[in-house]
């Protein structure tokens, strides 16, 4: 497909590198001269340098004859702007980024009148991952598929839980719950296990079932912790407005801790009930004069990765049952290692997942299936794609140990009338279902791609 | 320095190579020529080596600006050494300088020759030494891209190295899907050059070898005396077009094909390669009348002539040492300047020269009103900085080049004319120059120091100096 991107900040970027890699035709407009040099040394993708709002500069990109415009620059007026020039001239589909609270409110109404395809909100996005990952403190992240009927969790294996040096049949035997381990990541390398694959201590393991089922395994093996009821937030940009509000929503009790005095009273005249501290993020002693010892979860969302992933570790060593740490560059997450970091969030990677997922249930809409809902998990060395088979094909009714599979994948879950089944060799895939596929290998566009 | 990645590629180029010759090998075992088995010979070893440094991926497959630049210089260095196998192998060329030399000239689309009877080669060697023009006319690294799924990203690097010209761009998004159709175009013009000759009654065989060699404005002919052997004005003006066809920035073609006319139209650069070709033919013409009698005649010659030398092919059908003084420094001063940037042609390019005209009078405005502020513009839009210094960098560069060579070259003691010519005929990838090295004459002469001094100096001006002279950095040899 033809991709404009205009913009090519952290999210442009980051979508440039992994539509380019998919295969697309990917043409980056930007106004930096030197962002845009970088972008074309590195990647496979012609740069255009000028506003990309401009009639010319959108002539000269061929967007009439595009199949998709995405407007990611760092302003919400210029991405409208752009989009919808992008539509008059042609364009078939826009995806524009919006993340000024104030607009959110009325985006629904934008996406109507404008002819917005969509629109991303990577802050917001940001803290609905932070909210669902609080929501299930057992976790380290929590993914959803089927409109919230199968869960996949990431979970780490400490020192003392029984699973350590259990293979996995004997688990799924010893237990009988309805799960299945789809992905296992080991000193910085990913498994897809099959069921002699033994765990380990310090493996971290994703586990796709139904929330209940879950729920059941949780507390079988003994690592169920309590709710989460009151929250430490360092830093109170958007992600922080945007995640007070949905936890203050869910009936748990938010402190923010903020350095800028007038962003402060900005907090305090939109966020009621919550706790707006004036102070220092990374001041020890104000850390502890505030409570976090005696905090149920911590949230590090500064500005600064070094500082979230500073404070986070000490915040780990005030043994804070649950932390979660924003990065935008996960280059360096490998060296940390058992440092404490455990649930990362990314701005950027969640929004061009969302965007790349979208590209590609746009792509195959006319296939025999397609991708609903796509999540890179471990990393994002690891897919876990949703398909939705809509005809019968090749794949269609034959008993799963009969098909031939390519290496590096899993079935981890059929959804069958929103019931989540976990497939075993003989069970077949059927038109209607949701197949959930976690696979190490990118590109799947169809879920026949999965045969040899 | 990713050096597994750099053997890698040069596999992948090498294996290439052996599929190139395959052609020609046919052409020998059609022909019944005994020089089939140098190049069954040449295939197999190109292949052997292909295969045994591609064997396998490396697994970190990346590479940046300096691994790319120095696999272009040595894909170059490796891929002459194998091509000049047949020639010696065979035994037509008795000396390995000699062979190396010949394809260096075939591979760079120089078109010197050091054969004194060129048409005693049996028509294998032949066709692979002309072909060899086709291969180098466009660049083998970008060829091997469009066929191998090689680096998608980060081959800019390469593309940028291998295709001349001061601001390398993509016509589509995908460098693959560039290099396929560069390689169209470039297939589709020699294709109707060659079915235009054979219509004007030109052999089949002649008109393949002549199109490749003017489709990559090399100039090795089959023929001592060049296109003058065929006689005919049909085939001079045939071959004049194509050489000032395949002399222009082979984006226009794709411009064209695509409906977009104004952006040929607005190319300052074409406006000015076609200004300087007509005002160079007016002036030969004028200046020549006397001596061919009739304007046709003369017409007829400069037009050619002057096609071969901007466009760097280097054909010839009259001898133009022979010519007036002016008309003579017109040639070597049009052997300086080449081609339009991301043509087949050498030289300094007319882009270059656009660009440092308008940014020294620039620069003279400047010094008029020091406040004033002076940009560059070509075809309506603003020229970077940093591609100016690039512009000026090149520049001084080639001088340095060329004055270190003449220097060198001179010590074979030959007269000023032939010495500063054969370096510039060269560099500039044209082929004949004037004195002992012009349209009549040949390279045979040179010292073994001389000749690989010249073909080091062709593969400099085909890469546009800085791949070649990055090998000789040792930081970029280092491994911290």
């Amino acid at each position: 497909m033809k991709i404009v991107i205009v913009g090519d900040g952290k999210v442009g970027f980051t979508l440039t590198q992994q539509l380019s890699k998919e295969g697309h035709n990917v043409v980056v407009i930007d106004s930096s001269n030197q962002a845009l040099e970088n972008s074309v040394n590195v990647l496979d993708v012609i740069g255009i340098h000028g506003n990309g709002a401009s009639y010319a500069v959108q002539m000269e990109a061929d967007v009439p004859h595009c199949d998709l415009l995405i407007a990611a620059t760092s302003t919400d007026e210029l991405n409208l702007l752009c989009c919808v020039l992008a539509r008059k001239l042609g364009a078939r589909h826009t995806i524009a980024r919006v993340r000024n609270p104030e607009y959110s409110q009325q985006l629904l109404f934008m996406k109507e009148e404008l002819g917005l395809s969509m629109y991303v909100n990577p802050e917001l996005a940001a803290a609905n991952e932070a909210a669902r990952t609080l929501s299930f403190p057992s976790a380290l992240k929590v993914e959803t598929f089927a409109k919230g009927r199968v869960d996949l969790v990431e979970i780490k294996l400490r020192p003392g839980s029984v699973l350590n040096g259990l293979p996995l049949h004997a688990l799924y035997s010893k237990y009988r719950v309805h799960i299945l381990v789809c992905a296992v990541q080991r000193d910085n390398r990913v498994y897809i296990p099959t069921g002699d694959f033994i765990l380990k201590e310090g493996d971290k393991i994703n586990i796709t079932a139904s929330p209940r089922e879950i729920l059941f395994f949780f507390r079988a093996i003994g690592i169920l912790t309590e709710k989460v009821r009151n929250v430490m937030i360092v830093g109170g940009g958007k992600i922080a407005y945007y995640l007070a509000r949905s936890l203050t929503e869910s009936g748990m009790r938010v402190k923010i801790i903020e350095i800028d005095k007038e962003r402060c009273q900005q907090l305090c005249q939109r966020l009621p009930g919550v706790m707006i501290i004036h102070g220092d993020g990374t001041d020890e002693e104000l850390l502890r004069e505030e409570g976090i010892e005696a905090t149920d979860a911590f949230v590090a969302l500064t500005d600064f990765d070094e500082e979230n992933i500073i404070i986070s570790m000490y915040a780990g060593t005030k043994q804070v049952p649950k932390v979660i740490t924003k990065i935008n560059k996960l280059s360096f997450l490998d060296i940390l290692g058992n440092s404490g970091i455990e649930s990362v969030i990314s701005p950027k990677h969640i929004t061009s997942n969302q965007i790349v997922q979208y590209v590609r249930a746009m792509e195959n809409s006319f296939g025999s299936s397609n991708v609903e809902t796509l999540h890179r998990i471990v990393n994002n060395q690891v897919e876990a794609l949703e398909f939705r088979v809509r005809e019968k094909s090749r794949i269609v009714g034959v008993p799963l140990k009969d098909l031939q599979l390519k290496k590096d994948l899993l079935i981890a879950c059929i959804v069958r009338n929103s019931q989540p089944i976990i497939p075993g060799g003989s069970s077949t895939i059927e038109v209607g279902d949701g197949v959930i596929v976690v696979t190490t290998n990118p590109h799947f566009q169809d879920l026949c791609d999965i045969l040899k | 320095m990713n050096y597994k990645m750099i053997f890698h590629i040069l596999g992948s180029i090498l294996k290439a190579e052996a599929c190139l010759m395959l052609p020609s090998a046919l052409v020998a075992a059609v022909y019944g020529e005994s020089c089939l088995g140098a190049f069954a010979a040449a295939i197999l070893f190109a292949l052997a080596a292909g295969v045994l440094l591609s064997w396998k991926r490396p697994a970190d497959s990346v590479i940046f600006a300096r691994e790319g630049f120095i696999v272009v210089g040595l894909a170059w260095v490796v891929m002459s050494l194998v091509g000049a196998l047949p020639f010696y192998l065979s035994g037509e060329i008795p000396s390995f300088c000699d062979s190396f030399f010949e394809t260096v000239s075939g591979f760079t689309t120089t078109g010197a020759s050091i054969l004194t009877e060129v048409e005693h080669l049996p028509r294998g060697l032949l066709f692979w030494r002309s072909f060899t023009h086709w291969i180098g006319g466009m660049g083998v690294l970008v060829f091997v891209l469009t066929i191998l799924p090689l680096a998608g990203e980060r081959s800019m690097h390469l593309l940028r190295a291998e295709v001349p010209g001061p601001s390398v761009g993509k016509l589509v998004p995908k460098m693959r899907s560039t290099a396929i159709i560069l390689y169209s175009i470039y297939l589709a013009l020699t294709v109707l050059e060659v079915i235009l000759l054979v219509a004007g009654g030109m052999p089949l065989f002649d008109s393949l070898v002549n199109s490749f060699a003017t489709a990559g404005t090399g100039g090795f002919s089959i023929r001592n005396a060049s296109i003058a052997a065929y006689g005919s004005a049909y085939a001079d003006g045939v071959i004049g077009v194509f050489m000032l066809l395949f002399g222009v920035n082979f984006n226009l073609y794709y411009f064209l094909l695509i409906g977009n006319f104004s952006a040929v139209w607005r190319s300052e650069e074409l406006r000015c390669y076609l200004g300087i070709v007509g005002l160079s033919v007016a002036a030969i013409t004028l200046n020549t009348l006397s001596s061919y009698g009739r304007l046709s005649t003369a017409f007829r010659y400069a037009f050619f002539q002057v096609s071969s030398i901007i466009t760097t092919t280097g054909f010839a059908t009259a001898d133009f040492d022979k010519w007036p003084a002016l008309s003579r420094c017109i040639l070597a001063a049009l052997m300086v300047l080449g081609a339009c940037g991301g043509s087949t042609g050498g030289g300094i390019k007319v882009s270059r020269l656009v660009i440092a005209v308008k940014s020294t009078l620039a620069e003279c405005r400047r010094m008029l009103h020091p406040r004033s502020v002076e940009i560059v513009k070509m075809d309506g839009k603003a020229v970077s900085e940093s591609t100016v210094a690039g512009v000026h960098i090149f520049l001084a560069a080639y001088c340095f080049v060329l004055a270190g060579s003449v220097l060198l070259v001179a010590l074979d003691n030959f007269d000023f004319t032939t010495t500063i010519t054969s370096v510039l005929a060269c560099l500039g990838n044209i082929g004949p120059g004037l004195g002992a090295v012009g349209p009549m004459g040949n390279f045979s002469g040179f010292s073994v120091f001389s000749k690989l001094i010249l073909s080091a100096d062709m593969l400099l001006g085909r890469l546009e100096i800085f791949p070649m002279i990055m090998l000789f950095f040792p930081s970029v040899w280092r491994k911290r």
